[in-house]
């Protein structure tokens, strides 16, 4: 039998039919992640058909982009942005609620990003299929999972019947050599990528993430690196599953126990690629050579690494970029003054990035002038934090320290930048306009986002890390 | 979901030659609190269309742009890129679109704009250079040969996942089909579980 890849055994388990010149395959979801913005609709289309949803059992459901990360007034009532948002949320509570599937509602002490909920709750597993009306969905392939983000109307077909219809992707590794240097984290990994092979450079791949820096990544780390696949243009990326991987699930609210967790063990041991497994396409990328990330343009794949010259745009697309970014051709991208920084989303915004941001911040302040939000991205990582003070370092420095939620990374709740403002941000879009009418985005680590805050201009944390490392 | 069928259409187009259009220019995130898919057409590049205090930019292509007689989106490589809302194609395909081609449609974007019975197009870079040099031409898009002529100039081929044609000349939702697979689904859960 033919050497097999990770993707091909993950897709070849869930072939319910299989694929044929005149259709895609029907694929089997083992678990189904919705929340309040891509869910509405497929609601009402199951209530127009007279559906019901199929396997309640295997959807579960959390509030984040909507939702405020202001806490409730005296009253109790949260400062929704619109009336619009606030009905949402409740539309989602009536849905949950009709249909039986369990939400980690507002108050629910397990609510957060659904990016970072599923893994904390263990209820994401290798070997799993894992669907979300979301594009950063690729996240939970970190843990060896087929997850992939879905629109609304194939988000009603996997509430009627817990299936989706594709036909398999083409494969595509990325191979990190080499151990990258400190201060070089999974953002940059996944930043240097993507201006390696392009914003569409993924498109019509599923990609895994493979090599020595990725081994070593924390599982914290390969789901920062898979959750930016989509900015490749990529569905779907994935890390093979190991015992760090195992270590990671074990003991969690939805982990197997006792036999059944030796059992699973045993089995998603078998979830690797054998040696002469064919992909259509391999990258191979120094990681020993990378340095810490930054974006300078609108687009992701328009990066660099922190201490380098803003270039002259040589296309049209760069063009774009510069007119709107307004940096100095020819002077280094530390020039420029910031006037936000984000600290969050489904991209870094867990207790890692956390530590990393709250280990450059450390005794230091927020630079004058600059607004600072630090968003933990779950009541979870929120309660974590705090047991460990960060939150304090946050404060101390000036920053705030707010309610788990999607917030700035998609400007949907209120939380947004002015127009021209320059944000340093640890999510994952620079697109125009995306955290805010007029706001220019600069993509970082949570440690580059933190030395811009100190600094009041994009900053290399590099020097910040070997200061607390004497310390 | 049934939508018009689409079989063949001839209309003017609108050409956006900005590479890598993302959909949250394609409907930004502050309209997605919505709980219908209804009415989005009035947001469809609204940042493109209104200035920040909401009045109509003058330098914006969409100006004298009729919906009635402009359904075709011409646009640079990589269109709909970023987030998966299907927010996108309803709003275009409510603007009045039921085309978009490219050199190049992200992936999610595509299934999403099939589902809606807006055709995404991928042509060759002669074509594609051609039909962004041609603002407002008359062009032929044709489902069922898939071919595009513009101007009545040679036609070019493209292809469209077969399922994925097939629903939309027939104006149905794949839902149906996966439907009648339940006895496979029910097969493959009493397997696997």
């Amino acid at each position: 039998m033919k050497p097999q890849s990770l993707f091909d055994k993950l897709w070849a388990h869930h072939v319910v039919v299989e694929e044929t010149a005149d259709a895609p395959a029907v694929l089997y979801i083992d678990l189904h992640l919705i929340h309040e913005v891509t869910s509405p609709q497929a609601f009402t289309v199951l209530a127009e058909r007279g559906l019901k949803v199929r396997r309640p059992d295997r959807t579960l459901a959390t509030l984040d982009h909507s939702t405020p990360t202001l806490p409730a007034d005296k009253r109790g009532r949260l400062p929704y942005a619109t009336k619009e948002a606030e009905e949402q949320v409740e539309t989602l509570i009536r849905n949950c609620a009709s249909h039986g599937i369990r939400l980690l509602g507002l108050g629910d002490p397990k609510r957060g990003i659904v990016h970072v909920i599923g893994p904390e709750l263990g209820i994401t597993q290798p070997g799993k299929t894992i669907v979300c009306g979301d594009s950063h969905t690729s996240t939970h392939g970190a843990f060896g999972a087929l997850a992939f983000g879905i629109g609304t109307t194939e988000v009603g077909h996997v509430l009627a019947t817990q299936c989706v219809m594709q036909r398999k992707p083409k494969s595509m590794r990325v191979i990190f050599e080499g151990l990258p240097p400190e201060g070089v984290s999974a953002k940059d990994l996944a930043l240097a990528m993507i201006a390696k092979i392009g914003a569409d450079g993924g498109q019509g791949y599923a990609v895994e993430f493979a090599g020595e820096a990725v081994e070593a990544l924390s599982m914290e780390g390969r789901m920062t690196l898979c959750n930016m696949s989509i900015e490749a243009g990529a569905r779907l990326g994935m890390v093979a599953p190991d015992d760090k991987t195992f270590d990671w699930l074990n003991g969690r609210d939805y982990a197997p126990r006792g036999d059944d967790w030796r059992r699973a063990i045993d089995d998603w041991r078998n979830l690797v690629t054998e040696v002469g497994a064919a992909f259509d396409r391999e990258v191979r990328i120094d990681a020993a050579r990378l340095a810490p990330m930054i974006t300078f343009g609108v687009s992701p794949d328009a990066a660099a690494p922190v201490d380098a010259i803003a270039p002259a745009p040589a296309s049209e697309a760069e063009r774009l970029g510069a007119d709107y970014m307004k940096f100095n051709a020819g002077r280094p991208f530390t020039d420029a003054a910031v006037n936000r920084v984000f600290i969050g989303s489904c991209t870094n915004s867990r207790l890692e990035d956390l530590r990393a941001a709250a280990a450059v911040m450390r005794g230091r302040k927020v630079k004058k002038g600059v607004v600072m939000l630090v968003v933990p991205g779950s009541e979870q990582v929120k309660r974590d934090a705090e047991a460990e003070n960060l939150h304090r370092v946050f404060l101390d420095a000036g920053a705030e320290w707010r309610e788990p939620g999607c917030s700035m990374c998609i400007a949907m709740n209120g939380d947004q930048g002015e127009p021209g403002d320059l944000v340093v941000s640890t999510s994952n879009r620079n697109f125009i306009g995306r955290q805010g009418k007029g706001v220019r985005t600069v993509l970082a680590s949570p440690a580059t986002a933190a030395a811009s805050a100190i600094e009041g201009r994009i900053a290399d944390p590099r020097p910040y890390l070997e200061v607390s490392r004497d310390a | 979901m049934t939508h018009e069928p689409f079989k063949k259409l001839t209309s003017r187009t609108v050409v956006l030659a900005q590479e890598n259009i993302d959909t949250d220019q394609i409907i930004p995130a502050r309209f997605l609190t919505t709980t219908t898919r209804e009415g989005l057409g009035r947001a469809a590049f609204y940042d493109w269309r209104y200035d920040e205090s909401g009045r109509p930019r003058n330098s914006s292509v969409f100006n004298g742009v009729n919906p009635q007689t402009h359904r075709i989106l011409v646009a640079g490589s990589n269109f709909g890129c970023g987030s998966s809302r299907e927010h996108a194609p309803w709003a275009l395909a409510d603007f009045g679109f039921r085309a978009v081609i490219s050199s190049d449609i992200a992936d999610i974007f595509k299934s999403n704009a099939l589902k809606n019975g807006l055709l995404p197009v991928t042509v060759d870079d002669a074509t594609h250079k051609a039909l962004l040099a041609s603002s407002g031409a008359e062009v032929t898009v044709d489902l069922e040969t898939e071919t595009v002529t513009i101007d009545n100039g040679a036609a070019a081929t493209f292809k469209v996942e077969p399922f994925a044609r097939r629903c939309l000349l027939d104006g149905v939702d794949p839902l149906g089909h996966i439907l009648n697979q339940m006895k496979a689904i029910e097969a493959y859960e009493r397997s696997h579980q």
